[in-house]
């Protein structure tokens, strides 16, 4: 394989030639890093806020909401309509014979992020006593729960980590009256980790409501024939005009808006920046043969090809490349990753928090990117080298 | 002037090399022009705020109602020239929740409130006397090809009648715009007759959402809004109320630190950008030293060599920045339309290219002056003689 053997040679002497080129070969790993690591963090974002509405909810539990409504912070259900609900066939009951039902209040409180004094609306939620029977995945990780009847709240992790105030021990002024926050949850960081909960009870009289916003619940018959026989009986009870959704489904549609514009937002970016550095890199390779002219003239004039000289060029862009990826790819893990934000969801109107995830996935999303900024920066000066005429290039010295 | 042709040729002594390097500095302000745009867009409610403008909300949260009735109290307060309320209705249209804003409002003290939204005399008083009445932003007539005189069927996600169905008609009698496109955004959203809306809703008759209040000094805003807040202290529904800039920048610190992110994202674009083309002028500056040292030769001084150097920088930069910030223009109109209302309108504004240029300056200093003290120092012996 002579033709290889020659490719081989080339590089070789190529990419040994590098550290002499020090300046250019830096100017183009440090340009495709840069895209890189802006790719993957903006992705990153994305990819965590999907993955908190993704990990909310179980397809085993229904969320019921007034027909009509989308949202349960429009929604609206009566206390005798939440009664009716429970006492539906299609719903689990524990061993007391009780149905995993949670008739829950949803309201917007007014908290500044820390070291900061403007509102955001952060949601709390006023929980019946099933539901940590229901969701099971609902940890206190410090201090306690609240006991009923009294005006004590728990703290998602991520609101606490977000907004100021919610220390466990701390008070907080809401509507008429000062609440104690007593523990700090964790749910496998869904969505309720940026809530405050509370009892239902307690909570309607503070916010002086009568009625509820969604009923939660679990389903005795988890499949679609179980689900569509509560939808049934649901629907033929005059009574009740109610919207029966799966958890998982729910969730996902809270995220659609927020979701769309994360990804648009972060592919516009990085296609310009990705455009923006394959000039850069077209450039510093273009450059890179030039200062070789000679030396590429001479290899050509003593009997190697052309298509080896194309192809270690090649090589040689898309080795650069590759260590530019992997260097965006790292920055953007050790800066990003885990990193919380905390933004308003456009579909509830209210404060959702998350974590930027920079997740393999993405980090080989950014070396294809890095790999095709070197290909084309690569390719057009490769076949350049290759075709200029050997006596020509000699004599330019 | 004269060195014109001189810096012009310099610049384009390498056409590809020059091209390139042109178009990766377009392509970073197109990006800029484009992502301050974002930011202005966030930010455009502060901008379109009036400081004589106070806004009311319940105190411990924007969605707890307020009675109407506070309305006339507030009109005593002194200092206090108008009052509006509007309430959020929660519009669901054509099955799609929130495809635009719908407000509950008193016509008269609404459209007050705004001068700056246009509107004939007629369709205001269409509207102020039509109970069902409904008036519309042109976007949104445009976007849904209405016509005034026409129903409009729009369900609430909240508010019910009194029959229980979410399911509301409206007659639009009017169509309001603004010429300002920061004020532009505030448009998008039909305005209903409150009441109608407060006589057919089953639950929370005489309740409102928020306040707009008039002041007659811009200075006594705090003085007047602590009067305000103060009346309705220990009262069963307690106010906040604060100027509408600071509401409005409130609102945009929820979405959360948007200008972090932007500047972050820009400060990587501007840094890769300065690599890349801080490489490619140090080189192109090393093949013309011979060059260089003729001019010198030939009697140019060291300043006006080095101011060369200094001006092909500049002249890159500035071609590129405005070429990039042009294209960031041009493209905005389509960008607008594809989003389709789900985003307000975005438009570059007079500081953005005031900071497109400081950028760009900045930079082609930072390009040039490393290669431009270097070819000031540099000694025409030393340069013909090939020391480089």
């Amino acid at each position: 394989m002579p033709w290889l053997n020659q490719v081989a040679q080339i590089t070789l002497m190529n990419l040994m030639n590098v550290p002499r080129r020090l300046g250019t070969s830096l100017v183009v790993v440090v340009g495709i890093a840069g895209v890189v690591g802006v790719l993957v963090s903006v992705l990153a974002m994305g990819e965590g806020f999907r993955h908190t509405l993704a990990s909310t909810g179980r397809p085993t539990r229904v969320i019921m909401l007034r027909a009509g409504s989308d949202a349960e912070m429009s929604s609206g259900v009566a206390r005798d309509q939440a009664t009716l609900l429970a006492s539906m066939p299609g719903i689990a009951r524990d061993d007391d014979g009780r149905p995993l039902v949670s008739a829950e209040l949803f309201v917007m409180v007014d908290l500044p992020r820390h070291g900061q004094s403007d509102p955001n609306n952060v949601p709390m939620r006023g929980v019946q006593p099933t539901a940590f029977a229901i969701r099971d995945e609902i940890r206190i990780v410090e201090g306690r729960r609240y006991e009923r009847g009294v005006r004590e709240v728990i703290v998602g992790r991520k609101a606490a980590r977000q907004f100021a105030g919610l220390a466990v021990g701390s008070r907080i002024a809401f509507r008429d009256s000062d609440w104690t926050v007593v523990g700090t949850f964790e749910s496998g960081g869904d969505v309720h980790e940026s809530e405050i909960w509370a009892d239902a009870e307690v909570a309607m009289s503070a916010f002086r409501r009568t009625g509820f916003q969604s009923v939660t619940a679990t389903l005795a018959d988890a499949s679609p024939a179980g689900l569509a026989a509560l939808k049934t009986a649901i629907a033929r009870d005059r009574r009740l005009s109610i919207n029966v959704l799966r958890e998982p489904e729910y969730y996902a549609k809270q995220a659609s808006i927020l979701s769309k514009l994360i990804g648009v937002l972060g592919y516009s970016v990085a296609t310009f920046m990705a455009i923006g550095a394959t000039f850069g890199a077209l450039n510093c390779m273009y450059s890179a043969i030039a200062s070789r002219q000679t030396e590429i003239a001479t290899l050509r004039a003593i009997g190697f090809g052309g298509a080896p000289v194309v192809v270690s060029v090649m090589i040689e862009a898309l080795a650069l490349a590759l260590v530019g990826g992997a260097l965006g790819g790292t920055l953007a893990y050790v800066y990003c990753d885990g990193a919380s934000l905390s933004t308003l969801n456009f579909n509830t109107f209210s404060q959702v928090a998350f974590d930027f995830r920079v997740t393999r996935g993405l980090l080989a999303q950014g070396l294809v990117g890095a790999l095709l900024i070197g290909l084309v920066g690569g390719l057009l000066p490769a076949i350049r080298s290759a075709r200029l005429p050997v006596t020509a290039a000699l004599r330019t010295l | 002037m004269k060195y014109w042709p001189l810096l012009w040729t310099q610049l384009f002594r390498r056409k590809t090399r020059t091209i390139l390097t042109l178009a990766s500095v377009l392509v970073a302000f197109l990006l800029f022009g484009l992502l301050e745009a974002v930011q202005v867009a966030f930010e455009s409610g502060a901008d379109s705020a009036d400081a004589k403008r106070l806004l009311t909300t319940a105190r411990y949260s924007i969605i707890e109602p307020l009675p109407m009735a506070y309305a006339s109290r507030i009109e005593r307060v002194p200092g206090v020239v108008g009052v509006a309320y509007a309430d959020w209705f929660g519009a669901k249209y054509q099955n799609e929740s929130n495809a635009f804003a719908v407000f509950a409002v008193d016509p008269a003290r609404y459209l007050d409130m705004y001068p700056e939204f246009d509107i004939t005399p007629g369709q205001r008083e269409a509207f102020m006397k039509t109970r069902t009445g409904a008036v519309a932003g042109k976007l949104l007539v445009e976007r849904y090809g209405w016509k005034v005189g026409q129903k409009l069927p729009i369900a609430s996600e909240i508010h019910a009648k009194a029959d229980g169905s979410l399911d509301w008609e409206f007659d639009l009698v009017g169509v309001f715009d603004a010429d300002d496109p920061a004020v532009r955004a505030n448009t998008e959203v039909v305005l209903i007759n409150v009441a109608h809306f407060d006589e057919a809703r089953g639950l929370g008759r005489g309740k409102t959402g928020w306040y707009i209040i008039r002041i007659a000094d811009a200075e006594q805003a705090r003085a007047v809004a602590a009067d305000i807040d103060r009346m309705f202290l220990n009262s069963p529904d307690e106010t906040k109320t604060a100027p509408e800039k600071e509401f409005a920048l409130g609102f945009a610190k929820q979405i959360g630190d948007i200008g972090a992110l932007v500047t972050r994202i820009l400060f990587a674009v501007f840094f890769t950008i300065l690599i890349l083309t801080g490489n490619t002028m140090a080189q192109s500056i090393r093949e013309r030293i011979p060059e260089l040292a003729i001019l010198k030769t030939l009697g140019f001084s060291n300043t006006a060599v080095t101011l060369l150097v200094i001006g092909e920088a500049g002249l890159l930069f500035a071609l590129g920045a405005g070429l990039g910030m042009m294209a960031a223009v041009a493209l905005l109109p389509g960008i607008n339309a594809a989003t389709g209302g789900r985003f307000p309108p975005l438009f570059v504004d007079g500081s953005t290219w005031v900071w497109a240029a400081g950028v760009a300056v900045a930079l082609a200093l930072a390009v040039a002056l490393p290669p431009a003290v270097r070819v000031n120092r540099l000694r025409i012996v030393d340069a013909l003689a090939g020391h480089r």
